[in-house]
């Protein structure tokens, strides 16, 4: 077995008297080759795994829209010599958690289970990969629930305001059609599809795995080949293009609701960009802060007008986002609308104090340890890093990337970003007229 | 001020824990409660938890929405979001960027039976949020100037939760068909016109009545012991004096004779769904009621992919897409137990209520099987061993049920008390709950208003 063990411990040098967060990542690489991450954790008799295979449901064929998404419900619905309600039962006699999810840019799955039942249920994960059965009732059924979903979506003014937004910045690209599919779509999906999906888009090659738990190195690298060793190596996949989101319109959809939800966004930056971490740093400033952003200061506690305001990045694979959004009365809409434009040009053209920088690092340096005080978190950190293509030392160095930014990179990220006048906007209820600014 | 309301129907997963029962083979639980009491009333539990140098701390007030005055109602929920406009020492607004400024989370929510406040922080900055929640526990100011526009935020909350959402407008109504007396009848978040009327005194009066010391809870999981703490808890928390809080009275139910059934019909409203709740005994307010039982029963009933409601009504029959059961045994007063479901597309809403009071009349007659009862008491013992891997999560279950009126040695013999349910008792408890005249039954449908 080679087994590479990379051991980082960490302080955060930069708070003194803080109490030092040790955190030893390991890199397991097992006997067939796979790679994953483990944190060892033995007080707690628990074991959790995040995985994820890259691709996602921006490969859905443009006929079979929804495919990574039903086949997302469908791989724990049977498997092997096991039906569905065998399979649930198994799961459940053994406490078992297993679930999948599909998004824009990965297949995940999570299993988290009791030290005692650790070879069943890395079993029954690897029968939910290897052999899913995609039985006619299964598959009838989680398309009737799917299909109600997507009924539901279409009247909740959040999702109404995402599906317009997305449909709107990516009229050619995949990631402008909805991970769930259309009704039509969804029901032209078969069983054969479903098989094709799991041979295409499994593969060892794709694979991303992160644990954290009472399980060592050497247990979890037989374990990798034993759930993970029979996929190919390589996926059959076709790949779509990197694309930039397009900007500059406003789009009202007409809801019988009091309160209109907006959307907003622009183009935003890739996560290997450069700017991406001086971004990070000036979003938290102007939205991402909670209750300490800018836009939540002046929209929220000064003016009453809205329970939440926020701004996030959002670094999909092939685009860079940069997104927000506010909920007001109808009436005050346009008021809300002009004041987030106010925040994001006032950001951009005379840029943060040195405080607020101080105060946004602070922040970010000294909350990193919140996330780490359950294995349910660890697991989920260890692979969203992999899948942004992080070093196995980010754990190590992310502190000290933020506590480099300097003012400079903040405002000159900021007037590279931000983008008031050309923000791709979507209202959702019965808003008062809304003109774009000259 | 950023709360979430909390509703009383909530996740049932997200129970309880402590000592694990032999069938999981465990040798003893990882977080074990320490607990003692200031002279001032204030109780103290402690959840040790040393993976990450990180504490929870939270401060628990025994007072909700179930506690608010006539006329008067979200002031509950409206002094939470106040309780971060400042004190003689933290200007309006500061509060939340202190925490932040130390690197903290922090934020705020309400209940029926409880309002609560925490932070998360690293362990070295425990004193300095200590210092700060005892501050504003004896020394909030307020005044109109911020009062009033926090006043629009909650509108504003409440749009975004319940009136832009019509599926949160029903569930109001379903409640207040459910409880004809109890306080339970009225949303947390308050009605509308009565919102729109709150003033800073209401909001102060509220908490010199409710807050103080010998009304609270503090509850703090993470990388501390009692030994640690103690001293910590005395110099910021045992200076406060206590107020000399009021019993909780609250208007109990009659007892229901009659059936109650609502129909409401709204344009937004994409698909029909169906719901019914009966009036059951809590772990609180249990009479000679069963709730361990009724725990093992909702997921025997309707707990997950493999229950009786899912395999019946969503698998075999294909009459609905979804089926869910749960049962609400946290509240101080009454409990509920909830059946929902939505219609497969082309099958009615009554041939899908037709299909559950089919499956209930099976465990009326038939019973659960030993077996069945197995694997569910399995489930939840396995919920409550999960749900100790996360320390905030713990803090949370600990609160809830401290703040209810009850204790720490009821959580901790949770999972026994759950191994120690039988069949028998299932279905006992089951007669005693499916009265159809102590139940409300829910139809929400699409359409045009008539």
């Amino acid at each position: 077995m080679r087994n590479i063990v990379a051991v980082i411990f960490y302080a955060v040098s930069l708070l003194i008297g803080r109490p030092a967060l040790a955190v030893e990542i390991q890199r397991v690489i097992s006997p067939g080759g796979i790679e994953a991450w483990l944190v060892e954790q033995h007080t707690i008799p628990l074991i959790a795994m995040d995985f994820a295979f890259r691709g996602g449901a921006k490969l859905d064929p443009e006929n079979k829209l929804g495919l990574a998404n039903l086949a997302s419900g469908l791989i724990d619905e049977g498997a092997g010599d096991l039906d569905s309600r065998a399979f649930q039962q198994r799961l459940e006699e053994l406490a078992i958690r297993l679930g999948f999810q599909a998004d824009l840019d990965a297949f995940r799955g999570g299993l988290q289970t009791l030290t005692e039942n650790r070879d069943e249920a890395f079993k029954l994960l690897r029968m939910a990969l290897t052999a899913p059965r995609f039985d006619a009732e299964p598959v009838s059924r989680v398309k009737a629930q799917i299909l109600a979903g997507i009924q539901q979506s279409a009247e909740n003014p959040d999702d109404v305001a995402a599906k317009a937004w997305f449909k709107a910045a990516f009229p050619q690209h995949p990631y402008g059609r909805p991970v769930e599919g259309e009704p039509q779509s969804v029901n032209q999906i078969s069983a054969l599809d479903l098989r094709a999906f799991t041979g295409k888009q499994f593969s060892r090659e794709r694979l991303v795995v992160g644990v954290t738990g009472d399980i060592d190195a050497k247990t979890l690298a037989n374990l990798l080949d034993a759930t993970f060793g029979a996929l190919p190596v390589r996926p059959r996949l076709q790949e779509s293009e990197a694309v930039t989101p397009i900007a500059g319109a406003v789009k009202v959809i007409e809801r019988d609701i009091p309160q209109t939800v907006m959307m907003f966004g622009m183009p935003g930056l890739l996560r290997n960009d450069p700017d991406f971490m001086p971004a990070f740093v000036m979003n938290y400033v102007l939205g991402g802060g909670g209750f300490n952003s800018r836009l939540m200061i002046e929209i929220r506690e000064k003016r009453g007008l809205a329970y939440s305001v926020y701004s996030y990045l959002m670094p999909l694979d092939q685009a860079g986002l940069f997104i927000g959004g506010v909920a007001t009365q109808n009436e005050r809409a346009t008021e809300t609308v002009s004041l987030v434009r106010l925040e994001l040009a006032r950001l951009r053209d005379e840029g943060m104090t040195q405080a607020e920088l101080d105060n946004a690092k602070t922040y970010l340096i000294g909350s990193f340890p919140l996330r780490f005080d359950s294995n349910a978190k660890i697991s989920e950190q260890l692979l969203g890093w992999q899948l942004e293509n992080l070093g196995i030392d980010y754990f190590n160095i992310r502190n000290d990337l933020i506590q480099a930014i300097t003012l400079d990179d903040v405002n000159r990220v900021a007037k590279r970003l931000l983008a008031p006048d050309t923000m791709l906007l979507v209202s959702v209820g019965k808003p008062q007229q809304q003109t774009p600014p000259k | 001020m950023g709360c979430s309301v909390l509703r009383l129907v909530r996740s049932l997963l997200v129970f309880l824990l402590m000592l694990l029962t032999p069938a999981l083979v465990m040798a003893r639980p990882w977080v074990q409660p320490e607990t003692f009491t200031l002279a001032n009333g204030l109780q103290v539990v402690v959840l040790p938890d040393h993976r990450a140098p990180v504490v929870t701390h939270m401060v628990w007030y025994r007072v909700g929405a179930a506690d608010e005055p006539a006329g008067k109602s979200g002031i509950a929920h409206f002094l939470e979001h106040l309780m971060f406009k400042g004190t003689g020492k933290i200007p309006p607004g500061q509060f939340s960027k202190i925490i932040a400024s130390i690197g903290g989370n922090d934020n705020a929510f309400t209940s029926y039976d409880f309002t609560a406040y925490f932070q998360r922080v690293a362990l070295d900055k425990l004193p300095q949020v200590m210092e700060m929640e005892a501050d504003r526990m004896a020394n909030l100011r307020l005044e109109d100037a911020v009062v009033l526009p926090e006043r629009d935020v909650i509108l504003e909350e409440r749009s975004s939760r319940t009136d832009n959402d019509p599926a949160a407008l029903f569930q109001e109504q379903m409640s207040a068909a459910q409880f004809l007396s109890h306080p339970y009848g009225r949303p947390v978040i308050g009605w509308r016109h009565e919102m729109e009327t709150l003033t800073t005194q209401d909001a102060l009066d509220h908490y010199r009545r409710h807050y103080g010391p010998d009304n609270a809870l503090l509850i703090i999981a993470g990388d501390i012991t009692a030994e640690k703490l103690r001293p910590l808890a005395e110099k910021y928390y045992g200076p406060l004096k206590g107020r000399g809080i009021p019993a909780r009275m609250r208007s109990q139910e009659p007892p229901q004779l009659a059936a109650r059934r609502l129909e409401m019909i709204d344009a937004r409203v994409p698909q029909p769904s169906w719901q019914r709740v009966y009036l059951a005994p809590s772990y609180g307010r249990r009479g000679d009621g069963d709730p361990h039982a009724l725990e093992v029963l909702s997921q025997i009933l309707g707990g997950g992919g493999a229950s009786r409601l899912y395999q019946a009504l969503v698998v075999e029959q294909g009459v609905a897409s979804t089926a869910a059961a749960g049962f609400q045994g946290g509240a101080m007063d009454d409990g509920e137990f909830a059946l929902q479901a939505v219609p497969r597309d082309g099958k009615t809403v009554a041939a899908l209520e037709l299909a559950i009071d089919s499956e209930l009349e099976k465990i009326l007659k038939g019973g659960v099987t030993a077996d069945e009862v197995t694997r569910a008491k399995r489930q939840l013992i396995a919920a409550a061993v999960y749900a100790q891997d996360s320390q905030q999560t713990m803090a949370q279950i600990f609160g809830e049920t401290l703040a209810a009126g009850r204790s720490i040695s009821e959580l901790v013999e949770w999972p026994d008390k759950i191994e120690a349910v039988t069949a028998e008792r299932v279905n006992k408890a089951a007669l005693a709950v499916f009265h159809p005249e102590r139940s409300v039954t829910g139809v929400l449908l699409p359409g045009k208003k008539s």
